[in-house]
C-alpha cells in the first residue's frame, strides 16, 4: 500500500516537519513493515519568478532560445550582484509578467539532478526555467509551468517572487509504502494507514469516513440479497448499499489532484467514473462497482453460480463459474460480476452511459478468497474483501462516490437510497486487563491498557473489575481474543520496551544418540576425503530405469508431488544416491577431476494405497486415534547417507603416481563410518542395482540387519547417468546404524604375553569371496587369533585356471600364557581345515 | 685377544721398553688420526688395535718378564692399549656423525609441495550452522527436535492455526503429495515439529527443530525451493515475550558477536499472537556506515518471524493456554549462512560445487 504523506496530512496531524521516512518509522513501530520510500528527492532553491523580460535569439543551427531576466525576490543574483536572475530558456509557452518556477544553481530536481550556472548560447544561464515534467508533476504537461494556468488566477494572486515553490506544489510530496498483513485488511486505505500513524504518534485522526450520507429509503434501486450455499454459515453477502447517480458525464476529465493520487497509489487514470470508485476505495478501504444502469434489468442481487454457468469479466476472460462462486446479478438472473472479485463487460460503464449505479457491498472474506484463488484472479477489490473490509464504511463510501460523480460529473443523485443490511453484530468477548503484563513481561497499568483499548476503537464495557468485555471496531474483525488485544496494548506502548530475560530451563539431555550418529557419520566421511553437498530429492520415472532397478525393486516406491517445480522431477527419492550423482556430474561438468562427495538425507519409503491422513478440527486436541491416523498416513522417511567418488582417491606428487578411486574405497568409507560408531560388520559380495555385480559389497551386521552397499557403480549406470567411467558409490542407511549402535561397548582384557605370527596360503576357487576364507579361518583359529590380515592375493599358472591363492598372515596370542610354537601350529592346521571343509582351500 | 706368551721367547721382550710402547702408540694414534672413514678406521683398529698389533704382541711378552718387571711393563702396555683404544673411540664416534650428517643431507625432501597425501574433505557450511544452533541452544538447555518432510496437512497447516483457506496453502507455495485430497505436503516450515512434540510431551518443552523445508519458489540469488530453518519453541509456566527477546538476544550474541542485540517489530503470523519480526543489529558496522553491504545502511538485518504461541496452536496441540503459554520463533539457516559468512548467490549454496563447501573446511 503505498501512502503520500501529503494525502496523509489530511487525515492525520502529521507534524509539519516531519519526512517520509519519519512516517515510515512511525508506521513500521505499530507493525506495518516499509517496503520503500519514493519522491522527495529534489531540493532548492526552487523558487517561484516572475518573468521580467525576454529577448527571443534565433541560433545558427535553427532553434530560437529566449534570453531572459526573472525576479526571484531576494535570491541568486538579485542577493549576490543585485540584479534579476539571468537564466537561458528554449520553450516559449510564457510572456513576460507570467509567474513561473525556477530552479537556482545549487537545487537538485527529481531523479537527483543537480542545476549549476552554465555557459550557453553565449551567455551565462544561472539556473532553469522549469516544465511540469522537471518538477515531477507528470507527463501530459508540455512546456514552461505558468501558475497563473496550473493554480488558477485566484490561488496565484498571492504569490510573491522568491516563494518556495516546493511547498507551494508539494513537489517534496513523498511517498512511503508499506507491507499490509493480512490482519490488518483496514491499512488497504488511506484511512487505516491515517489511523495507524495517529496510533503510533498520538496525533488527532480525522476519519474521511466521517460524512453526511443520505439516509436509506424504501425508494432506492431494488437489491435483492440470496445465498443457496453458504460458506461456514455466513451469508456472502451481509450488506449491500446501491445508490443511482444520473446524467453523469462520463467524459468529464478526472480532476488533477485524483489523478495525481491515484498515480501515486500505483493506479492508472481511465475514467471519471472508475477513477471515482478508485479514489473512494484508496481513501476509505471500500471496493466499489459502477454499473451502467441501463444495461441492468430492474434490479441487482447475489446468489452463488450454477454449474456449467458463464461469466466474461473486465479483463475479457470468460470464466466458468463454479457452485462456490458468488455473483451479482442483475433482475433477470444474468451473472454481472463475481461479488467482490471482479465485474462483467457487459455491465461496464462505457462512453455511452449517463446513468450510474454504484455498488458498495461487504462480502464474506472465505468466499471472495475461494473464488479469487479459484479464477487465479487477485485484484485490489478481493486483496481488501479477503482481509476484511469494514462493513460500517459501505454506506459513507456510497456516499463519497456520488459526491464525487456530481462533483465531477455533474450528474444528479436519486433520492432514492438503497442499504440492505443483514450484519450479524461482532460478539464481545471478555478481557483480562492483567494479560498484557502476564504475557509480555512488562508491566501495563489498567489505564493503560484501558486507553489502548479506546485508542484502537474498541468499546469497553468497564465494571471497575479486572476483567471487562470488549467489543471490537467494525474494522478490526481480527480482535478476537485477549492475546490479540495484548499485541494491540504491547505495539502501542512500543515492542521496544520490551525487556530480555533469558529463561532458564531445567537441564536438558543433550544430543540424542541419533543425532550423535548423524554428526559423527558426516565428520567421518568428511574426515575421509568426501566433500558434504545438499541436492534436491527430486528426481524423475526413468531415473530408476537407469538405476538399472528390476520392475518389482521397492525401491521404486515413492510418493508423487502433484505440483513438481519440473515435470521431469516428480518423484520423491528413495535413495540419496539418486540425486546425488547429479551432483558429481555437474562438479564435473565444471571441471572437477577427482571428486568425492557424500550427503546426508531423508528418503522416502512409498505408501503404496494409504489411507489419505485425516484433518480434524483445531478446538482440541484430536482423540488418539485420528493422530494414529495422521501419524500413520505420514510415509517413512529413513536418514541416509550416500557417497560417490571418480577420479584418483590419492593423489600423486614427489611421493609417487596417484591412485585411481576404485571399489574398494567405497568400501573402505562405508566401513570407516562403521568403524568410528565401533560397529563391526559383516561383508559379503553382492549383486545389486546399481552397483557391478562383480564389484558390489554388502554390509550388514551379523544378524541380518543390512547396512548400506557400496561399490563401482554398474557400467550401465555410469553410461546412462553420463557419469564418469569407474564412478564408486555406496549408500548406508543411517536409522540402521543408530539401532545397532548405543550400547556401550564392553572392554575385552589386553593380553601382555607374547604375540606369535604364522602364515599360511591357500589355493581357492576364483568365486570365493575373501570374506568366506577369512571367517572359516577364524572360526577354525578359535580365540586365541588376535588378527588375520590378507597379504597377497595370486591368479596364475601355479594356480590353475579358475583358481586363485589367498595368502594371510595369522596372529594369535592367548590371554593367560605364552603359546608354544607347537600350539600355533596346532591352532593354524585347525583353521587351514576349517578352511578346506568351507570353501575348499587348498594349503599351497 | 692377545694369549700369554707361553714359549717364553726372550728375543721377543725388547717389545716391552718403554719408548718401543711408545712409538707404538705414537704411530697408532697417528693411524687413528688419519683414517678418513669408517671403513679405513677400521683397518687402522685392526693394525694398531688388533691381535696382531704391535702391542697386543707386547702384551704377550709380559709373562716372559721376571716377576718383579711384570707388574710395572704391564701397566705400561695396559695404559698404552687404553690410550689407543680410547682414540679409537673417538675417532669412530666422529667419522659416525659425520656421516650420519652426510646422509640426512643426503636424504633431504622437498616438503614444501602443497599436495596432500591424503585430501580432507568438508562438511557443508549449511549443516555446520545448524550444528553450531544446535549447540547454542543445546548449552541453554534446549534440546532438538525433529520430524517428517513430507507431512500431514493437519500438522503443517491447521494445527497452526493456518485454515483452509489461507492464502499460504495455495499451490503457490505449497508442493502438494499426490494423490489430490492425500492430506500430505512437504513441510513448508519447521513448525509442525513443534506441533508434534507439544502433542506428544508436557511442558516444560524448551526444542529447538532445524531442518529442510519446501516451498515452490524459482531458484535465484536469493530463493531455492528446498532450504533450511531452525525454529525454537517454549512452552512453560510464566513464559513472555521478554523471554522471547532474552533467547534471541542470547542467541545472535553468540552467532554474531557480543554486544549483538536483536529489536522485535510487530507483525502478522497465523500461529502467534503476538507476532513480532526479529531484527538483529548490524555486525558489520554496527549501524554506523550508511554505505554498508550487509544492512544496506540501517544498522539493522531481519531474521525472521516469532511470537507467542497462538492460544489455538496450544489447544489444537493439547496445551492448556490457561496453565501454559510460550513463545516460537523461525529463522532461515541460508539466510543466516549468506549474512554471516558473505555469500552473495543462493545457487553455490545448493548447486554442490566441492569448491564452496571446502571453502569452510569442517568447523565454521
Ligand atoms: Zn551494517
Amino acid at each position: 500500500m503505498y501512502a503520500p504523506v501529503s494525502w496523509l496530512r489530511e487525515l492525520a496531524d502529521v507534524p509539519a516537519g516531519a519526512s517520509g521516512s519519519d512516517v515510515a518509522a512511525a508506521l513500521v513501530r505499530v507493525g506495518l513493515e516499509e517496503e520503500g520510500l519514493s519522491g522527495g528527492d529534489l531540493s532548492g532553491p526552487i523558487l517561484v519568478g516572475r518573468v521580467l523580460s525576454v529577448e527571443a535569439e534565433p541560433q545558427k543551427n535553427g532553434k530560437t532560445i529566449r534570453w531572459c531576466t526573472v525576479d526571484v525576490g531576494q535570491h541568486g543574483q538579485m542577493l549576490t550582484e543585485g540584479k534579476p536572475q539571468e537564466i537561458v530558456c528554449g520553450a516559449h509557452n510564457f510572456d513576460v509578467g507570467d509567474l513561473v518556477v525556477c530552479v537556482l544553481p545549487g537545487g537538485v530536481l527529481p531523479g537527483g539532478f543537480e542545476i549549476s550556472a552554465r555557459r550557453t548560447y553565449g551567455h551565462v544561464s544561472q539556473g532553469m526555467i522549469c516544465s511540469a515534467r522537471e518538477l515531477g508533476l507528470g507527463d501530459d504537461h508540455e512546456g514552461i509551468v505558468v501558475l497563473t494556468e496550473l493554480l488558477g488566477a485566484e490561488a496565484a494572486e498571492d504569490l510573491k517572487p522568491g516563494d518556495d515553490a516546493i511547498a507551494l506544489l508539494g513537489l517534496a510530496d513523498e511517498v512511503v509504502e508499506v507491507n499490509v498483513t493480512p490482519d490488518r485488511g483496514y491499512c488497504f486505505s488511506m484511512r487505516g494507514i491515517a489511523r495507524e500513524y495517529a496510533l503510533s504518534t498520538g496525533v488527532a485522526f480525522r476519519d474521511p469516513a466521517d460524512v453526511h450520507v443520505a439516509a436509506a429509503n424504501e425508494q432506492g434501486y431494488p437489491v435483492h440479497l440470496t445465498d443457496e450455499a453458504p460458506i461456514d454459515g455466513r451469508d456472502g453477502c451481509d450488506r449491500y448499499v446501491a445508490r443511482v447517480v444520473r446524467g453523469v458525464d462520463v467524459a468529464a476529465p478526472t480532476p488533477r489532484w485524483m489523478q495525481k493520487r491515484l498515480t501515486q497509489l500505483g493506479m492508472r487514470a481511465i475514467s471519471l467514473p472508475v477513477d471515482v470508485t478508485n479514489y473512494v476505495m484508496m481513501l476509505v478501504g471500500q471496493p466499489l462497482h459502477a454499473f451502467d444502469l441501463a444495461t441492468l434489468s430492474g434490479s441487482v442481487g447475489t446468489r452463488r453460480a450454477r454449474s456449467g454457468e458463464e461469466l466474461t469479466t473486465l479483463d475479457g476472460v470468460t470464466r466458468s463459474l463454479e457452485p462456490q462462486d458468488l455473483l451479482i446479478v442483475d433482475g433477470a438472473d444474468t451473472p454481472l460480476a463475481v461479488a467482490g472479485v471482479m465485474g462483467g463487460a457487459s455491465s461496464e460503464v462505457s462512453d455511452t452511459t449517463t446513468d450510474i449505479l454504484v455498488e458498495a457491498a461487504h462480502f464474506d472474506p472465505v468466499t471472495v478468497a475461494r473464488s479469487s484463488r479459484r479464477h487465479r484472479l487477485t485484484t485490489e477489490a478481493s486483496k481488501r474483501f479477503e482481509r476484511g473490509v469494514d462493513p460500517g464504511v459501505t454506506a459513507a463510501a456510497a456516499q463519497l462516490a456520488v459526491d464525487l460523480l456530481v462533483q465531477y460529473g455533474g450528474g444528479a443523485p436519486d433520492e432514492g437510497v438503497t442499504d440492505v443490511d443483514r450484519r450479524v453484530a461482532s460478539s464481545p468477548f471478555t478481557f483480562d486487563t492483567t494479560l498484557p503484563t502476564r504475557y509480555v513481561g512488562l508491566e501495563y497499568s489498567r489505564d493503560e491498557v484501558l486507553a489502548t483499548l479506546g485508542a484502537i476503537g474498541c468499546a469497553v464495557q468497564d465494571t471497575g473489575a479486572d476483567v471487562v468485555t470488549v467489543r471490537s471496531p467494525s474494522w478490526r474483525p481480527d480482535l478476537v481474543d485477549g492475546p490479540d488485544l495484548v499485541e494491540e496494548v504491547a505495539r502501542v506502548r512500543g515492542y521496544d520496551e520490551i525487556p530480555s530475560v533469558l529463561p532458564l530451563p531445567k537441564a536438558g539431555g543433550g544430543l540424542t544418540h541419533a543425532q550423535r550418529v548423524r554428526r559423527l557419520v558426516a565428520a567421518t566421511l568428511a574426515q575421509q576425503g568426501l566433500v558434504e553437498v545438499l541436492s534436491y530429492p527430486f528426481v524423475g520415472q526413468d531415473l530408476f530405469d537407469r538405476l538399472g532397478y528390476e520392475p518389482a525393486d521397492p525401491r521404486r516406491r515413492t510418493e508423487t508431488l502433484l505440483n513438481p517445480l519440473s515435470e521431469e522431477a516428480p518423484l520423491m527419492r528413495t535413495s540419496v544416491l539418486d540425486s546425488l550423482v547429479e551432483v558429481l556430474r555437474r562438479n564435473v561438468a565444471r571441471g572437477a577431476r577427482d571428486v568425492g562427495l557424500y550427503e546426508l538425507g531423508a528418503v522416502t519409503v512409498g505408501r503404496g494405497a494409504a489411507q489419505a491422513a485425516p484433518v480434524p478440527g483445531t478446538d482440541s486436541k484430536p482423540d488418539a486415534e485420528t493422530l494414529a491416523g495422521i501419524r500413520g498416513a505420514v510415509p517413512a522417511q529413513p536418514l541416509h547417507a550416500a557417497l560417490v567418488a571418480s577420479g584418483d582417491a590419492e593423489p600423486g606428487g614427489p611421493w609417487g603416481p596417484a591412485r585411481a578411486v576404485e571399489a574398494s574405497d567405497a568400501v573402505s568409507w562405508a566401513l570407516a563410518v562403521c568403524a568410528a560408531l565401533g560397529v563391526d560388520p559383516v561383508v559379503a559380495s553382492a549383486s545389486t542395482a546399481p552397483w557391478h555385480p562383480g564389484r558390489c559389497a554388502l554390509i550388514s551386521m551379523r544378524d541380518g540387519t543390512v547396512l548400506g552397499h557400496a561399490g563401482e557403480l554398474h557400467p550401465k549406470v555410469t553410461a546412462a547417468l553420463e557419469l564418469p567411467p569407474r564412478t564408486v558409490a555406496a549408500e548406508l542407511d543411517v536409522e540402521a546404524l543408530v539401532s545397532v549402535t548405543g550400547a556401550a561397548v564392553q572392554a575385552v582384557p589386553l593380553s601382555t604375553y607374547p604375540m606369535a605370527h604364522t602364515d599360511v596360503a591357500l589355493v581357492v576357487d576364483e568365486t570365493v569371496p575373501a570374506a568366506s576364507v577369512e571367517s572359516a579361518l577364524r572360526d577354525g583359529a578359535g580365540p586365541d587369533l588376535e588378527s588375520l590380515v590378507l597379504f597377497d592375493v595370486y591368479h596364475g599358472e601355479q594356480v590353475g585356471a579358475g583358481r586363485k591363492s589367498v595368502a594371510y598372515r595369522l596372529t594369535f596370542r592367548a590371554g593367560d600364557r605364552t603359546l608354544k610354537t607347537e600350539e600355533v601350529s596346532v591352532l593354524r592346521d585347525r583353521a587351514v581345515a576349517s578352511a578346506a571343509s568351507r570353501v575348499g582351500a587348498v594349503q599351497r | 685377544m692377545s694369549g700369554p706368551n707361553k714359549q717364553y721367547d726372550p728375543v721377543e721382550v725388547a717389545t716391552l721398553d718403554p719408548e718401543a710402547v711408545e712409538r707404538a702408540v705414537e704411530e697408532a694414534l697417528e693411524a687413528i688420526r688419519g683414517a678418513g672413514s669408517l671403513e679405513e678406521l677400521k683397518a687402522v683398529r685392526l693394525a694398531h688395535h688388533g691381535e696382531k698389533s704391535a702391542l697386543a704382541l707386547a702384551n704377550r711378552e709380559i709373562g716372559a718378564l721376571p716377576p718383579s718387571a711384570k707388574a710395572e711393563a704391564g701397566k705400561r702396555v695396559g695404559q698404552a692399549r687404553g690410550r689407543v683404544a680410547q682414540a679409537i673411540a673417538w675417532r669412530l664416534a666422529e667419522l659416525e656423525r659425520l656421516r650420519d650428517e652426510r646422509i640426512l643431507v643426503e636424504e633431504t625432501q622437498d616438503l614444501t609441495v602443497r599436495v596432500p597425501r591424503h585430501r580432507l574433505g568438508a562438511r557443508h557450511p549449511i549443516s555446520l550452522v545448524t550444528e553450531r544452533v544446535e549447540d547454542i541452544f543445546v548449552a541453554m538447555g534446549w534440546e532438538i527436535a525433529e520430524g517428517p518432510e513430507i507431512e500431514s496437512e493437519w500438522l503443517n497447516f491447521d494445527a497452526l492455526n493456518i485454515g483452509a483457506d489461507h492464502p499460504a496453502r495455495g499451490e503457490a507455495d505449497t508442493f502438494f503429495v499426490a494423490p489430490a485430497g492425500s492430506g500430505l505436503v512437504l513441510r513448508t516450515h519447521t513448525s509442525p515439529v513443534q506441533v508434534r512434540t507439544m502433542l506428544d510431551r508436557t511442558p516444560p518443552i524448551y526444542v529447538l527443530c532445524p531442518g529442510k523445508v519446501f516451498r515452490t519458489d524459482d531458484l535465484d540469488a536469493t530463493h531455492t525451493p528446498v532450504f533450511h530453518q531452525f525454529e525454537g519453541l517454549v512452552v512453560d509456566e510464566g513464559i513472555t515475550m521478554a523471554h522471547l527477546k532474552g533467547t534471541l538476544d542470547a542467541f545472535v550474541q553468540r552467532l554474531f558477536g557480543d554486544g549483538i542485540v536483536t529489536r522485535l517489530r510487530p507483525n502478522y503470523f497465523p500461529f502467534t499472537e503476538p507476532s513480532a519480526e526479529i531484527d538483529c543489529q548490524c555486525w558489520v558496522c554496527g549501524g554506523e556506515d550508511p554505505g554498508c553491504r550487509t544492512c544496506g545502511g540501517t544498522g539493522w538485518i531481519e531474521l525472521g518471524g516469532s511470537g507467542m504461541v497462538n492460544q489455538r496452536v496450544l489447544r489444537a496441540s493439547g496445551i492448556d493456554p490457561e496453565r501454559y503459554t510460550g513463545f516460537a520463533f523461525g529463522l532461515g539457516i541460508e539466510r543466516s549462512l549468506m549474512l554471516r559468512h558473505g555469500v552473495a548467490d543462493m545457487h553455490d549454496i545448493v548447486e554442490g560445487d566441492v569448491r564452496f563447501s571446502r571453502q569452510f573446511g569442517m568447523e565454521i
